[in-house]
C-alpha cells in the first residue's frame, strides 16, 4: 500500500512545490516590470526578437490555416449548400481561437525556447551572478524586458495573423472555390464583430506573458550542465504550450460564456 | 592569525560560525575566517569541499543557514535591497569561468558595473573600461569583440578588467588560473598581484592550484569538511605540522583526506 501511495503523495507534493515557487516567481516578475530602473534598450531588442522575427513562421502558420479552413469548410457546407458560410466561418475561427492560439503554440516554440536557453546558460555559466555582483538585478535585467515584450508583442503579431489567416481563406474561396472576391469580403465584414478581433488579441497578451514568464523561470532554476539547459529548455516550451491551451479556454469562457 | 590581522589593519571581512547545508549534504560547517584591509587570503581545499560556497555566500548570492558575516564590521546576513547593493559595491568578483556577458561586446562587459550600477554615461565609462583593459595588456582592438571570439587566456583577462573596474575595496578571485597553461597562469597571477597591489584592495580568493596560492597570497586558510582546519601565512605553509595541509599542497592521494570516489 505505501508503494502505492508514496510516489503519488510525493508528486503530489512536489507539484504544489512548483506551483508555489512558479507563482512567487511571476508576482517578483511583475513588481519588477514596474519597478525601475528600466532597460528600454533591452526591451526593444526583445520585442525586435519576439514581433518582427517571428513574422514568417507566424505568418506561414496563419495563411495556411486559413487556407485549409475554407477548403475543409466547404467540404463540409457544400453539403448542405451553406458555402455562403465560409467567409464567417473563417474569419471566426481564425480571430477569436486560430490566431492567437497557434501563434501562440508556434511564439512558444520559438521564444520560450531561446529564452530558456539563454537564460539557463548564463545560470549555468555564473553570468547571472556576475550581474548581481556588478550591483544589477538580473530580475530588472533579464526577465522584466522580457516579460514587457511578450506581453507588448503577441496581440501585434495575432493581429497580423488575423488578416493573413482571413486572406488565406480568401485566396482559396476565389482561386479554387470560385467565390465572388466582393461577395466575399463584404460578407467577412459583415459578420465580424470587434468582440470577436478583442477577445483574440487579449488572449494573445496572456499567452505572451505566458511564453516570456516560462523561458525565464525555466530559464532561471536551470540545473547545471549541458542536460539541465536542455531539460530547462524543454520544459519552458511543454509548459508554455500546456498553459496557452488552459488559459485559452479560460479567457473563452471570460468573453462568450452567457 | 589575530597577529597577522593586527599588523595589516581591522578586519574587512569576519566570517563567523558559517552554515550551509543542501538538502542532507553539510556544505559549510561552521566556518571561522578573518580577512584583515589590506590583506591577500587564499582558501586552499579540495573540489567540492564548499569554497565556492563561502564566497557566494559573503556576496549574498547564497543564503547561509546560520552565522555571521561582516564587512567593515557591517552585519551582511539578512540584508537585501538597496542596503545589500550599496554594500555589493565595495565588491569585485572574478569568476572561476569568466562570466563574461555573451550578449556585450568585451568593452561593455568591463564597463558594465560602471554604466548599470554607479549610472556613469557610456562614453566615460568606455574610456575608463580602455584603460583597464590596458592594464590587464589587453589593447582596444580587442574591446569591440564578443566574448566568444576571445581565448580562455584573453576572456579571464577581460573579466580581470571586468572586476577591477569600479575599483572596488574587496575583489574575490574564484580559481583565477583554473584552465589556463602554467605560463598564462603566471601571467593571470602577475596581473592579480599588482591590480590588488594598484587598487589597495583586499583580495580573498580561493584555489587549488599550489603555485598561483604562493604567489597571489600573504595567507592560508584551509577548508576541509566544512571548516577551516588550519590558517598561517604563506612561507609557513611547507611547514604547518598539519598533516591535511601537508597532503594537500603536495597532491598526494595517501593521507589523511579520502577522495570519495562517487557522490551518493
Amino acid at each position: 500500500m505505501e508503494t502505492v501511495l508514496q510516489p503519488i503523495g510525493r508528486a503530489f507534493v512536489s507539484g504544489l512545490e512548483t506551483t508555489g515557487r512558479l507563482s512567487i516567481f511571476a508576482i517578483m516578475a511583475v513588481t519588477y516590470c514596474v519597478r525601475p530602473p528600466y532597460y528600454p534598450r533591452l526591451i526593444l531588442r526583445q520585442m525586435i526578437e519576439i514581433g518582427f522575427y517571428s513574422l514568417p513562421v507566424v505568418g506561414l502558420t496563419a495563411i495556411f490555416t486559413g487556407m485549409v479552413l475554407a477548403l475543409q469548410s466547404f467540404t463540409g457546407f457544400a453539403r448542405f449548400s451553406a458555402e455562403s458560410a465560409i467567409p464567417n466561418v473563417v474569419v471566426i475561427s481564425i480571430t477569436r481561437e486560430l490566431g492567437p492560439v497557434l501563434a501562440g503554440l508556434m511564439v512558444a516554440g520559438r521564444i520560450g525556447a531561446a529564452m530558456a536557453a539563454e537564460i539557463g546558460t548564463m545560470r549555468v555559466t555564473e553570468q547571472i551572478d556576475a550581474l548581481t555582483t556588478l550591483s544589477t538585478n538580473p530580475m530588472n535585467y533579464l526577465v522584466a524586458p522580457r516579460l514587457i515584450a511578450g506581453l507588448a508583442m503577441l496581440p501585434l503579431l495575432v493581429l497580423v495573423a488575423d488578416i493573413i489567416g482571413v486572406f488565406g481563406g480568401y485566396l482559396v474561396s476565389i482561386y479554387k472555390l470560385g467565390f465572388n472576391p466582393e461577395a466575399y469580403l463584404r460578407n467577412t465584414m459583415d459578420f465580424v464583430e470587434p468582440l470577436d478581433v478583442i477577445s483574440g488579441l487579449v488572449k494573445a497578451a496572456a499567452f505572451g506573458f505566458i511564453i516570456a514568464l516560462m523561458g525565464c523561470y525555466h530559464g532561471y532554476n536551470s540545473k547545471v550542465g549541458a542536460q539541465g539547459v536542455g531539460q530547462a529548455t524543454t520544459n519552458a516550451v511543454v509548459s508554455a504550450s500546456i498553459l496557452i491551451l488552459v488559459f485559452n479556454y479560460g479567457i473563452t469562457e471570460l468573453f462568450f460564456a452567457r | 592569525m589575530n597577529f597577522e590581522a593586527k599588523t595589516r589593519g581591522w578586519p574587512k571581512i569576519e566570517i563567523r560560525n558559517l552554515h550551509k547545508s543542501f538538502g542532507p549534504k553539510k556544505v559549510l560547517d561552521g566556518v571561522d575566517l578573518d580577512v584583515a584591509a589590506g590583506e591577500s587570503v587564499v582558501v586552499i581545499g579540495g573540489s567540492g569541499t564548499g569554497k565556492s560556497v563561502m564566497l557566494k555566500c559573503i556576496l549574498g548570492l547564497l543564503q547561509p543557514d546560520r552565522g555571521s558575516i561582516k564587512v567593515d564590521g557591517e552585519e551582511v546576513v539578512g540584508m537585501n535591497g538597496s542596503e545589500r547593493r550599496r554594500v555589493m559595491r565595495k565588491f569585485g568578483m572574478l569568476f572561476q569561468g569568466a562570466a563574461l556577458f555573451d550578449s556585450l561586446p568585451v568593452w561593455m562587459n568591463v564597463a558594465f558595473g560602471l554604466i548599470e550600477g554607479r549610472h556613469m554615461p557610456r562614453d566615460e565609462a568606455k574610456a575608463i573600461a580602455l584603460g583597464k583593459l590596458a592594464a590587464v595588456g589587453l589593447g582596444a582592438e580587442v574591446a569591440e569583440l564578443y566574448p566568444v571570439e576571445l581565448s580562455g587566456g584573453m576572456q579571464k583577462r577581460v573579466a580581470l578588467a571586468r572586476a577591477i573596474a569600479t575599483e572596488p575595496e574587496i575583489i574575490f578571485f574564484d580559481e583565477p588560473t583554473t584552465g589556463l597553461d602554467p605560463i598564462m597562469s603566471d601571467v593571470i597571477n602577475e596581473l592579480i598581484i599588482k591590480c590588488v597591489q594598484d587598487l589597495g584592495a583586499t583580495a580573498l580568493s580561493i584555489s587549488h592550484d599550489m603555485a598561483s596560492v604562493r604567489r597571489i597570497a600573504h595567507r592560508v586558510a584551509m577548508i576541509y569538511n566544512g571548516r577551516i582546519i588550519w590558517t598561517g601565512a604563506v612561507d609557513a605553509i611547507d611547514h604547518s605540522g598539519n598533516p591535511y595541509v601537508d597532503q594537500f599542497i603536495h597532491g598526494r592521494a595517501e593521507g589523511p583526506i579520502q577522495m570519495a570516489a562517487a557522490y551518493p
